[in-house]
Order: C-alpha cells, then sequence, then structure tokens
C-alpha cells in the first residue's frame, strides 16, 4: 500500500510541479516584459518570442533525453565493446553478419514483416466490410477490436494455452490439438515445429491488429462518397464488385496507413516472442535478440548495434510519415 | 448499404461470416475466463469447452476392511458405498490400477482375497466372503465417474494470496497511473504551441515529433540505463526506482501524445481564441480557460492509449525495475510464471485474466475515446 501512497503524492506533487512552472514562468515573463508603459510594443514582442519556447521546454527537455540523446548514443555505443569502454569499429556489425541467430532473427522479422501487416489488414478490411452492413455491427466491431487492450504476455498466455500440447493419447486441453485430434490428426508441440511456429506466433499478434485495422478502415469505408456506390449499383455490379472495384480503391490511401503502422509495431514487437518461445526452435526475433544481447549477455556493443539495425528498418516509414505531415500542413 | 439489405441470402452470408469472425475473436480470451474458474484437476484432465457438461473422472475409493464383516446368513458380507454419503454415478469399475475400467456397474469379480465384489451404478458395493476374512486393510475400488460441472473463485483466492500476483497487481497501477497523468500536461502546453503560437521552426519542430512516433524504443534502452545508473552513483540512490520508469514512459508516450493533442487541437475555432486574444487574454490563460476543457476528448484518448501502453508494457519494465517482489509488474510476473508454473494452467489462466481485467475494462468503457484517437492519429498523418 506504501507504494501507492508514494505514487499518488509523486502524481500530485508532479502535476503541481507542470502547474506551477507554467505558471511561474508565465507570470515571470509578464514582469520582466509588462504589457503596458513605454516599451509596451517592443515588450510584447519580445514577449511573443519567447514564450512558445517556455511552452514547448519541458516536452523538448525530455524528447531529446529520452529518444534524440539515445538515438546518437547508441550509433556510438555500436562501434564499442561490450562494456562501451574501448573502440572497436565495425567489429560488431561484422559480429552481426556471421552471426546465426542474427541472421534467423533478420530471417524471421522480415517474414513478420510480410505477414502480419498484410493478415492483419485483410482481416480488418473483411471485418469493417462485414460489420457496416449488419444491425449488430457495433457490438461485433467491439468484440473484434477488444485483444487490443490486452497486452502480448496475456495474449501469449491465451494462445499458448490454445497452442498447449499433451502427449498422444492423452486428452487434449488445448483447443487447437483438440480439433485436430477430433478430426483424426496426430497432437502437435506446436510451437516447436521449426517455421510454422513462427506462424503460430505471428497469428497473435494478427489477433491483436485486425481490431485496430478493422477500426480505421471502417471509419474510410463510411467517408465514401455515396453516389460512386449508387452509380455502381445501377450499372448492375454485385457487392463483391462493388467492394473490391469501387470501395477498396478509393480507401487505398488509408489501407496504407493501416499497413505502415502494423509493420512499425512488428519490428518493435518483442513481448510475444519472449513470453512463447524466447527465440528458441528458430523463433528469434531483431527486438528480443537485441534485448538478450544486452540484458542478458549484457554486451551492449552488439546490443547497440542490434538496436541500430532495427532503427534503419524504421527510418523510410519515418521518412514516408513526415512527408505526409508535412503535406497536410501546408 | 449498397443495395445488399434487399438479398435475403446475401444478408444470411454476411450474418454468418460477422459471427464466424467474432466467434473467432474472442474464443481465445473465453477459454481462459472458463478456465480460470475451472479447479486444477478439472484444467488438466478435460478441455474448458467441456466445462458445462458433466466431466468423467477416474477416481479411487477403498472399501472397508474385512475385519469389519458382518455375519448374514452363513456369509460374511461387507457392504458400503464409494461415494460415501454424497451422490453420483459410476460408469465403469474395476480393482486392478491397470485396469481401472474393467467392469460395468452390476458386474461381478472375484478378489484375490477369496471375496466376491459387486459395484451398482449408485455406487454401492458389496462385498461376500464364504469364510471370515481378516485383514485392515479393504480392497481398492478403481471407478469412474460423471462429475457434474463446478466453477469457484478458489484460483483467484490462492493466486492473490500466494504467487504474488497481488502485489504486482500494485505495483502495475503504481507504474501506470503516474505515467498517464504526467506526460498529458507536458505534452499539452507543448501541442498548444505548435498549434496556436507563432515561432521560427515550428514547421520543424512539427517534423521532429511526427518522426519520433515511430523510434524503436529498443534504442533508448541502453543508453538510458546508463545514464541512470550514473546519476544512481552520484547521488547515492538506486538506478531502477519508480521515478525513473514514469519519466520513461513520458518520455516514449510524448511523441503520441503531442501529435494527438496538436491535431486536436488545431481543429478548435479560431474566432474563439481570437476574441480571447482580443480582450486581453494571455496565452497561459488561453490555454487554462478555453483549450483545456475544450481538449477533453483528446486528452482522453490519449489517456486510454497510454494507461494501456503502460500497463501491458513488459520491456520497458525489465530493464528500468528490478525484479524484486515490490516493482515486479503484472505482465513482468506473468512472464515468469509461465517459466515457473508452465503446466499449471489453473494459475496461469487466473493470473493471465488478473493482468488483462482492468485494460478491459478500460476498453469497454471509454471505446468510444480509444477509437477517436485512433482515428485522428492514424489516418490523418500516420
Amino acid at each position: 500500500m506504501d507504494v501507492i501512497v508514494y505514487a499518488i503524492v509523486t502524481m500530485v506533487i508532479g502535476v503541481a510541479a507542470c502547474a506551477g512552472y507554467f505558471y511561474g514562468t508565465n507570470a515571470l515573463l509578464d514582469r520582466i516584459y509588462p504589457d503596458s508603459g513605454e516599451n509596451a510594443a517592443s515588450n510584447i514582442s519580445k514577449a511573443n518570442a519567447i514564450r512558445p519556447w517556455l511552452f514547448l521546454a519541458p516536452a523538448m527537455l525530455i524528447l531529446g533525453l529520452y529518444l534524440v540523446y539515445p538515438l546518437f548514443n547508441s550509433l556510438i555505443l555500436s562501434f564499442y565493446d561490450e562494456r562501451g569502454e574501448n573502440w572497436v569499429g565495425l567489429d560488431n556489425y561484422i559480429w552481426m553478419i556471421g552471426d546465426e541467430k542474427f541472421l534467423e532473427s533478420l530471417f524471421n522479422n522480415a517474414m513478420w514483416l510480410i505477414i502480419v501487416p498484410a493478415a492483419a489488414t485483410f482481416f480488418g478490411l473483411i471485418a469493417a466490410g462485414l460489420t457496416d452492413r449488419i444491425w449488430w455491427g457495433n457490438i461485433a466491431k467491439s468484440l473484434i477490436f477488444m485483444p487490443m487492450a490486452i497486452s502480448f504476455v496475456g495474449a501469449s498466455v491465451i494462445w499458448r494455452f490454445i497452442y498447449d500440447y499433451s502427449g498422444e493419447g492423452d486428452d487434449q486441453i488445448g483447443l487447437l490439438n483438440a480439433m485436430v485430434t477430433s478430426l483424426g490428426g496426430t497432437p502437435q508441440a506446436w510451437i516447436t515445429i521449426p517455421f510454422w511456429n513462427d506462424i503460430f506466433l505471428m497469428i497473435i499478434l494478427i489477433w491483436i491488429q485486425t481490431g485496430f485495422a478493422m477500426v480505421i478502415l471502417s471509419a474510410a469505408l463510411r467517408g465514401i462518397p455515396e453516389e460512386t456506390v449508387e452509380a455502381a449499383v445501377l450499372d448492375g455490379a454485385s457487392p463483391l464488385q462493388i467492394f473490391f472495384k469501387i470501395k477498396i480503391p478509393q480507401i487505398a490511401g488509408t489501407i496504407a496507413v493501416v499497413w505502415t503502422t502494423i509493420t512499425i509495431l512488428v519490428l518493435k514487437v518483442f513481448d510475444i516472442v519472449f513470453a512463447m518461445t524466447n527465440g528458441e526452435w528458430g523463433t528469434q526475433v531483431l527486438a528480443n535478440y537485441m534485448y538478450r544481447q544486452s540484458f542478458i549477455q549484457l554486451d551492449f556493443g552488439r546490443g547497440s548495434a542490434i538496436a541500430i539495425v532495427i532503427m534503419i528498418l524504421v527510418v523510410p516509414i519515418m521518412w514516408w510519415n513526415i512527408r505526409n505531415a508535412m503535406k497536410e500542413n501546408t | 448499404m449498397g443495395g445488399v439489405g434487399k438479398n435475403p441470402a446475401l444478408v444470411w452470408v454476411v450474418n454468418l461470416s460477422a459471427i464466424l469472425l467474432v466467434v473467432l475473436w474472442t474464443i481465445p480470451t473465453f477459454g481462459i475466463l472458463v478456465s480460470s474458474f475451472r479447479d486444477r484437476d478439472a484444467i488438466s484432465t478435460s478441455g474448458w469447452w467441456t466445462a458445462l457438461s458433466a466431466s468423467e473422472q477416474s477416481l479411487v475409493a477403498r472399501a472397508a476392511a474385512p475385519d469389519d464383516a458382518e455375519q448374514r446368513g452363513g456369509q460374511w458380507v461387507i457392504e458400503g458405498n464409494v461415494f460415501g454419503d454424497a451422490e453420483g454415478s459410476l460408469n465403469a469399475w474395476g480393482v486392478r490400477a491397470q485396469e481401472p475400467t474393467a467392469f460395468t456397474p452390476g458386474e461381478t469379480t472375484e478378489l484375490r482375497s477369496g471375496g466376491v465384489m459387486q459395484v451398482e451404478a449408485d455406487g454401492a458395493y458389496s462385498i461376500t466372503y464364504a469364510e471370515e476374512p481378516e485383514g485392515r486393510r479393504g480392497d481398492r475400488i478403481f471407478y469412474t465417474s460423471a462429475v457434474p460441472p463446478s466453477f469457484s473463485t478458489e484460483n483467484y483466492d490462492r493466486v492473490m494470496t500466494s504467487e504474488g500476483v497481488a502485489q504486482s497487481f500494485l505495483n502495475s497501477l503504481t507504474v501506470s497511473i503516474p505515467a498517464t497523468v504526467i506526460p498529458i500536461l507536458i505534452a499539452a502546453y507543448a501541442a498548444y504551441a505548435l498549434a496556436w503560437m507563432q515561432f521560427p521552426g515550428r514547421p520543424l519542430l512539427i517534423a521532429a515529433v511526427v518522426g519520433l512516433l515511430v523510434v524503436p524504443l529498443q534504442m533508448s534502452l541502453i543508453p538510458l540505463l546508463e545514464i541512470y545508473n550514473g546519476v544512481g552513483q552520484i547521488f547515492g540512490v538506486p538506478a531502477k526506482t519508480y521515478a525513473g520508469i514514469w519519466l520513461a514512459h513520458t518520455g516514449f508516450g510524448l511523441p503520441l501524445a503531442i501529435y494527438l493533442l496538436r491535431n486536436y487541437m488545431v481543429g478548435l475555432p479560431r474566432e474563439v481564441i481570437e476574441s480571447a486574444k482580443v480582450d486581453g487574454a494571455s496565452d497561459f490563460e488561453i490555454f487554462m480557460k478555453i483549450i483545456l476543457p475544450l481538449s477533453f476528448p483528446a486528452l482522453a484518448s490519449f489517456a486510454i492509449f497510454q494507461f494501456l501502453w503502460t500497463w501491458n508494457d513488459l520491456l520497458v519494465a525489465k530493464v528500468f525495475l528490478t525484479s524484486s517482489d515490490n516493482q515486479m509488474v503484472l505482465t513482468g510476473r506473468l512472464v515468469e510464471l509461465l517459466g515457473s508454473r508452465g503446466g499449471d494452467w489453473e494459475i496461469l489462466t487466473t493470473s493471465a485474466f488478473i493482468t488483462i481485467i482492468i485494460p478491459l475494462i478500460v476498453f469497454f468503457s471509454m471505446q468510444r475515446y480509444l477509437v477517436r484517437g485512433l482515428l485522428a492519429g492514424s489516418v490523418k498523418g500516420g
């Protein structure tokens, strides 16, 4: 209970400090450059030049310390040895190219990047198309969307239960094996089967992300002007034709956004692999391997180098995002 | 909707497909919910989907000792019921562990001790001996019986009291609440400046925020841990503290917060803000009295994201908090249980449900704002 009290007290102090900072600095600025008196005009313009930075300072400080500085620091650390003491040049990167586990992670990540965003967007599109035309659509949406709220670790436990394996001939308590045996197949230890186990892990993330894709695509579908659809109906198009030939091309931009958002998530995803297999049986991915190198093997050089690789993979998306945002703001 | 509503066959197809989709998406969660209320033996011997029907269990009972046999018409007889005083129904029985289901109710078998045993469907057994038997240990009777479904909150009691889950629940709250509140204020001020104040470099800063949205937080872990270690050494405090993780979550959440809030604030009516300025209100007053109250929907949607994110986070907590009992968060605890209690599904399903219950409550009560935030955050810029 003490910790909770401590948390609440800190929260109150934190909020008060934030409010105090803004109130205090603004009042101070008004006192230094009062907006009345002989120099009113020049005071106002001086104050107006400073004030935005008062509003921005805390955010810039934290962003700088927690995101921008680490970016450069990681880059530098990736050229140092495991303790971060001696310069080793490109050694960490050379190690990487020759390291089997790293190549496996890279390959697996590529698989995740191809399959998960595609599948989640696809199912999201189907879910949006279906739920938009039934009377209980909102309830259906809520239920499909629900896994979004569940932690990756929680989802991993949920799915590990589904993939659970008991010896052949025993009662299967895992849903998947129970279905397989009831159809006459032999039960499998799903998460240890090379290659396919990756797919079984991906299903977890697809299950989580489909709701996200559905919500956004459904909003986009609703934004399609009625006239285009009506014209197609008059021309005798079937519902499927309307969906694929009229509606989907009009929401292509949104599909791209959903796709990229899920792609970014996939690059960073760590928890599912960590909780399900911890990278065993050929399921390693970059984010988990980075954690392993950094915090289990305590090799900060190699860990940083892997983090840089993840960063490099994100850069094109980052650039695309910025370009889009700039276009919108002009 | 595209003239589809008139075709009854298509309406059926659409409804059925939607039902299939919903079932597929809810069954996994439903499975652990049901399992978390079942007892240990039931979970490990039968699938959760059988929980509502009576399940067949293999059990063993011991007949009364031969010494207690009663003489009856030249024979010695032992009688009793495998269910004791309770009621039950017996499907098969046997007297050897290797063949627990050798006989059907009503059949008889000769025992090695010389008696003849008969067991009925209601559990009543009788052993008849021709001569007075001896012995203090009764014979074992193996039987299978249909056990009616039973649900209890026993697993929850157990997990909350003995597996450290209750403590972790509090730890998770301790991490999440300040880590949700603190970034909101900081981001709101910055978002206001980026939305409504004129200054050189503004477009550049907006672009920077958008860029930072996608920076993988893995990048930050090692440099930050080194800073924390350094700070800890200088001031003689532990490197891994709650304050440290609050700030870390603040840093990682800020880009999205600033981005969402700015997008929302830009859309507020210009006239309101300008007329307030004409009336002599300062930026600080406008922010506190106009912008903040009007931005409530955006603030709420960010709060939900940040809360779900911090509550569900594993990586940041693993790096910036210790794995001691008074710092381990729920997700970390669950991973630990996966390792140490891998096959104890009564513990895993119950703990998993405890970790997801708060997010689910938040989700179902605030879904409106969550969706609004997603739409503002994704459809607009990306």
